[in-house]
């Protein structure tokens, strides 16, 4: 069980996939406007990390070696367009305002990599494990970001009021903001993460 | 290999059909849902299926445009009209633009569109405030000439640094009117059998404005 913990916690710290393994830039910048956005995207992400290694990890032995590239595609695309059909279908207010990275989640680096670097070198339980530690670090990591930009952007957080808005700068919510806020953020965990060791 | 690559793909399709079947429906209703809001948050209070007698309208350049006709008993309370630029900043925009009898807008609603976060996608509220009238576009006359934004000489104050969505947005409501007065005048001669007179007419009445 420890064991179990151990990999949850190497997710969501040590090997964090946006601060530490600076992996799926793509739709972290550009989806992370505001917090409630970020929060989504990485949920999405970590509902298909979860199956797809799960999946994975129940197929390794199946999956010859020369073909395991696009197997583990087809089976990360089954999840995204999975869940693409059930956004649509009960949260489409969501699905919109995230328009085309939901199926973009398909090519991001960060799934595929975890396929091929973990769940199809360890058993069914320890990759289930493996895909809710970094699918947490992900949603954090995005969440964080999300929250900061609307933060410094709007005067909000979720939607909450917390400034008038007319103070902050829209220069956050554009593309711009997000390189900045994130460069700031890695700064800081790392930081955090040199006190620890 | 080539057989279990194939098994793979096999079952992963017939996965995916099943899904797609399950939410084939609530996907179909929550795109209906959503046109039907959008119908009434835009004319005044109506009893028939605007959805229904929907038809379509040519309206000077471009393509036509989806006409909602509102009732309210027999008689014609106002047009919803479903119109659309391609001159955003990115993009096409639809909008829905809700017109009551006497050629007001009574409201409007954005309906898909890709413009910047924070910036051009404060157009779903920005040009219906009603506390700032300089830029709201609610109960405007259009007959009075099409709606332009200061900056192009007209009197709806552009969102800031958002002119080319504005202009792109003004563009849509025009748009949307040239229709309205079309399908006005097919209202007053009794559907579609406009004479030529009263198409004059009514031209020249838009068009100077001046009695």
């Amino acid at each position: 069980m420890n064991k179990k913990v151990k990999i949850l916690i190497n997710g969501i710290i040590k090997e964090n996939p946006i601060f530490v393994l600076l992996l799926g830039m793509c739709p972290t910048l550009a989806t992370t406007s505001s917090a409630i956005n970020g929060m989504s995207m990485g949920l999405a992400t970590m509902f298909v990390l979860i199956s797809s290694n799960a999946v994975i990890s129940l197929l390794k032995n199946v999956i010859p070696d020369m073909v395991r590239i696009p197997a583990f595609i087809v089976v990360i695309a089954t999840f995204v367009t999975i869940v693409e059909m059930m956004m649509n279908a009960y949260v489409p207010a969501l699905a919109e305002s995230l328009g085309i990275f939901i199926p973009l989640i398909v090519v991001n680096c960060i799934v595929l990599g975890r396929a091929e670097a973990f769940a199809s070198k360890n058993g069914v339980l320890s990759s289930i494990f493996d895909g809710v530690g970094i699918g947490l670090g992900f949603t954090l990591a995005l969440t964080l970001l999300g929250a900061s930009r609307e933060l410094l952007g709007t005067g909000k957080i979720f939607s909450q009021t917390i400034y008038p808005e007319q103070y902050g700068s829209l220069l956050f919510v554009l593309a711009p903001g997000a390189f900045i806020v994130l460069g700031f953020l890695i700064a800081i965990f790392n930081k955090l993460q040199h006190k620890k060791a | 290999m080539f057989l279990s690559l194939s098994l793979i793909c096999l079952t992963v399709a017939l996965l995916l059909a099943q899904v797609n079947k399950m939410t084939a429906t609530p996907i179909a209703e929550a795109k209906a849902m959503k046109l039907q809001n959008a119908i009434r948050e835009v004319v005044p209070a109506f009893d028939n299926d605007p959805v229904a007698e929907a038809y379509r309208m040519a309206g000077g350049s471009g393509d036509s445009l989806l006409v909602y006709p509102a009732r309210q008993g027999d008689e014609l309370v106002g047009f919803a009209i479903n119109s659309y630029s391609n001159n955003g900043f990115s993009g096409n925009i639809q909008i829905m633009v809700g017109f009551d009898m006497e050629h007001h807008i009574v409201n409007y609603a954005v309906l898909q569109h890709g413009e910047t976060p924070g910036l051009g996608s404060k157009m779903m509220e920005w040009f219906r405030d009603a506390t700032r009238p300089s830029q709201s576009v609610i109960g405007r006359d259009l007959s009075q000439g099409a709606l332009t934004v200061t900056k192009d000489g007209g009197d709806v104050d552009a969102i800031t640094a958002s002119t080319i969505t504005s202009r792109a947005f003004m563009e849509a409501v025009n748009r949307a009117y040239t229709v309205y007065s079309g399908s006005m005048e097919d209202a007053w001669s009794g559907a579609t059998t406009a004479t030529d007179e009263e198409t004059e007419e009514t031209t020249n009445e838009g068009g100077i404005g001046n009695e």
